[in-house]
């Protein structure tokens, strides 16, 4: 196997969490024991409730918030303590909102040119002529070069800000909701020009979405999310035909395909949100799980090996193959 | 006998001055929803479905105008009234689920004060059986520990729970009609399915008709049984869910559904279909379709008149294109 482009290895993040006036603050632990490696040319996707933890293991990914536990490493090799920029070098986002995240002050040309300002990239000379190369790449008229972004419409925008992530040449792209806030006559576009970059540049992307219909489409790998930790990992093609974590099941349940007469399905959840202050014990999922067992409120579920995979929950820890380290 | 039909719309326009010229967001808008029916509005943003509602709820910005030739709400003709009777109409018998909540949520009161607040004031019910109801309906919304939610402010909400609480307050005085603009898109699909089933739930319940906004075809799909397609401020095609999903007319309807990728249809990694090209402005007047500057099938008669509305496959069925909706089929 080749060596990851980015991996996590028992990744936590603590956030302290004021619980009222003079109360002593409490831990809020977003993400937890996580374990993921990203191979080259992979789409690996993130999914998960809300709150579940994907941006803040984004943000570790990218250096913008250190971990609490664990370590990351690029290319095999630990990133902490690097500077950010030389991060941003390999690692580059793409967010949700293609409003708020280009600053309205700034062309056009001199955004996407920013990362080579910032990261001090070699030949200043040849900074606008790469940016061009770039608008053209993502389809973005040159005309455009001296424009602001109030002057573009929703899906130029994120051109905008795709041509930045991608100028200098990372290898990693982080997609945080990157249609989300677009339309679908808009998103289709991104995924596609998505899809083409990844090719032509041998691009690896992480992406976070709550459109499953999306994740399905372009996924390679996806990795499921729930209360900070990844209960089920796979293949995209085995994840969603053969998924196995109840909570994986319940969220696939839940697509709305464009099918009229099917109605909403049941997704047999309970409703309780849970408190991420105060973890529910043994399975975290256990309070919401239309499959629970006896044992589930009092034994935690470890990572379970299957082919192409791992799931964590006790209905799969039977058979052998339990393999709790990783 | 109770009219089944709970709202009628014909003729409905909305006009903004802007610096640049007559605004024309809403063009001759027109459609009815009945009791217990939901009619989903959908189309690329910017096409006027909010201002549409605004418009029906008389809610628009300050120096929009609206015109229309009916708008009857039951039996009540909401161009004749006054603004407190309006004011009446929109606590009671029609709510509106907003897609900013924070927009519709009084910073300044908690929670509980502002869910019981409308059947207070309405004379529905008194202060404990209002209390009863919100936390019935905010647990039905998915938030847990409602009781103790309802001393909470706007601020001490994610946007998440604000647009939970949105919708359990839309839902407090049980009104005739609901129009939910965007209701669920800020949303997870676990709790989207939850509160799609409680809208329906009440639906039956009080028999409320509900026009469903949303850029979700997923969803409109699922729910409507109804659906109108707007472009550029004008409905291009309007039919029963069934008929608008399996055999969409208007090019602009079959170029969305086109866009989307769907489970099992779309083949993985796929290019997506598109739609190229860009929205018109809708300052000043547009003598021909809307949609012509994008669409494949356009031809000189597309652009030197109005396209009108026309007869589709089906009496419910309605299509704007200078083809029969026979010759649009592939
Ligand atoms: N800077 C912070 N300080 C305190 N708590 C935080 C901070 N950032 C995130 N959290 C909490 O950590 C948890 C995970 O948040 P995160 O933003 O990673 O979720 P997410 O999965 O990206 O959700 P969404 O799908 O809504 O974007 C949440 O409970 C959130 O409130
Ligand atoms: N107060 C206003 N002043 C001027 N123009 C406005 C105002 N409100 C809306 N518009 C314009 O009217 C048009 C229709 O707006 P509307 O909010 O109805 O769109 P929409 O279909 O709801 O879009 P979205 O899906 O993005 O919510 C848009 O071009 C918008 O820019
Ligand atoms: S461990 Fe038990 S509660 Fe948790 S997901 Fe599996 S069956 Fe459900
Ligand atoms: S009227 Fe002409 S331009 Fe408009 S949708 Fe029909 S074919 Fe296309
Ligand atoms: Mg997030
Ligand atoms: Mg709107």
């Amino acid at each position: 196997m080749s060596i990851p482009v980015i991996e996590v290895r028992d990744v936590g993040r603590t956030f302290m969490i004021s619980s009222g006036f003079m109360r002593p603050k409490r831990p809020l632990h977003a993400v937890n024991g996580v374990d993921l490696a990203i191979e080259p040319g992979e789409v690996m996707a993130l999914v998960g409730e809300s709150g579940c933890g994907k941006t803040t293991l984004a943000r570790m990914m990218m250096g913008l918030l250190s971990p609490s536990e664990g370590e990351i490493l690029l290319d095999g090799k630990p990133i902490a303590g690097w500077n950010r920029s030389v991060i941003a070098r390999a690692v580059q986002p793409i967010f949700q909102d293609p409003y708020s995240s280009l600053n309205p002050r700034k062309t056009v040309g001199s955004i996407i040119t920013l990362p080579l300002r910032v990261q001090g990239a070699a030949e200043p000379e040849g900074w606008t002529r790469r940016a061009e190369e770039m608008m053209e790449l993502v389809g973005l008229p040159r005309r455009l070069f001296n424009a602001y972004p109030n002057q573009l419409s929703g899906g130029q925008r994120q051109r905008v800000a795709i041509a930045r992530a991608l100028i200098n040449r990372p290898k990693m792209v982080i997609c945080d909701e990157p249609t989300s806030a677009l339309d679908v006559s808009v998103q289709s576009q991104i995924l596609n020009l998505l899809q083409d970059l990844r090719a032509e540049l041998g691009l690896t992307y992480l992406l976070i979405s709550h459109n499953l219909a999306v994740v399905e489409h372009i996924a390679t790998r996806a990795a499921v999310m729930y209360l900070g930790r990844i209960v089920e990992q796979n293949a995209a093609e085995v994840l969603f035909s053969a998924p196995r974590h109840p909570y994986t099941r319940a969220l696939l349940a839940s697509v709305l395909t464009p099918d009229p007469g099917l109605g909403v399905p049941d997704t047999h959840l309970g409703a309780s949100y849970p408190n991420p202050l105060e973890l529910p014990s043994g399975c975290t999922f256990h309070p919401r799980c239309a499959d629970v067992m006896d044992d589930c409120s009092s034994r935690i579920p470890v990572h379970t090996t299957v082919p192409g995979g791992h799931v964590t929950c006790h209905l799969h820890q039977n058979g052998g193959g339990s393999d709790a380290g990783t | 006998m109770a009219s089944e039909r709970i709202l009628e719309v014909e003729g409905l326009s909305v006009a903004i001055p802007t610096p640049s010229g007559m605004l024309h967001p809403v063009q001759n808008v027109g459609f009815h929803v009945d009791r217990g029916e939901t009619v989903a509005i959908v189309g690329e943003s910017g096409c006027g479905k909010s201002l549409t509602s605004l418009a029906i709820m008389d809610l628009l910005p300050l120096r929009a105008t609206r015109s229309a030739d009916r708008l009857v709400l039951d039996n009540t003709d909401m161009l004749r009234i006054g603004e407190r009777q309006m004011s009446d109409i929109r606590g009671n018998r029609m709510s509106m689920i907003f897609q900013e909540p924070m927009t519709s949520l009084n910073p300044a009161y908690t929670i509980g004060d502002q869910l019981t607040e409308g059947p207070r004031r309405h004379g529905q019910s008194g202060m404990s059986e209002a209390r009863d109801r919100a936390v019935w309906l905010l647990e039905k919304v998915g938030i847990t520990a409602a009781a103790n939610r309802l001393r909470q402010y706007p601020h001490q909400l994610s946007g998440g729970l604000r647009q939970r609480v949105m919708i359990a307050m839309a839902l407090m005085c049980g009104p005739d009609l609901i129009i939910a603009d965007e209701p669920t898109t800020a949303l997870d699909v676990t709790i989207q399915a939850q509160i799609l089933h409680l809208l329906a739930e009440l639906q039956r319940e009080f028999h409320t008709g509900l026009i469903l906004i949303t850029h979700d075809l997923g969803v409109v799909a699922r729910v409507a049984d109804r659906v109108a397609v707007m472009y550029a401020g004008q409905i291009v095609e309007e039919g029963s869910a069934h008929r608008i999903f399996t055999t969409p007319s208007h090019p602009y309807t079959r170029g969305l559904l086109d866009c989307i990728p769907i489970p099992g249809k779309t083949a993985r990694g796929s290019h997506l279909g598109s739609i190229p090209g860009i929205v018109p402005s809708l300052i000043g007047e547009m003598p021909g379709c809307h949609f012509a500057e994008r669409c494949r099938h356009a031809t000189g008669r597309c652009t030197s008149r109005p396209v009108d509305l026309g007869d589709g496959l089906e009496p419910d069925h309605r299509v704007r294109c200078v083809f029969s909706p026979e010759e649009l089929q592939p």
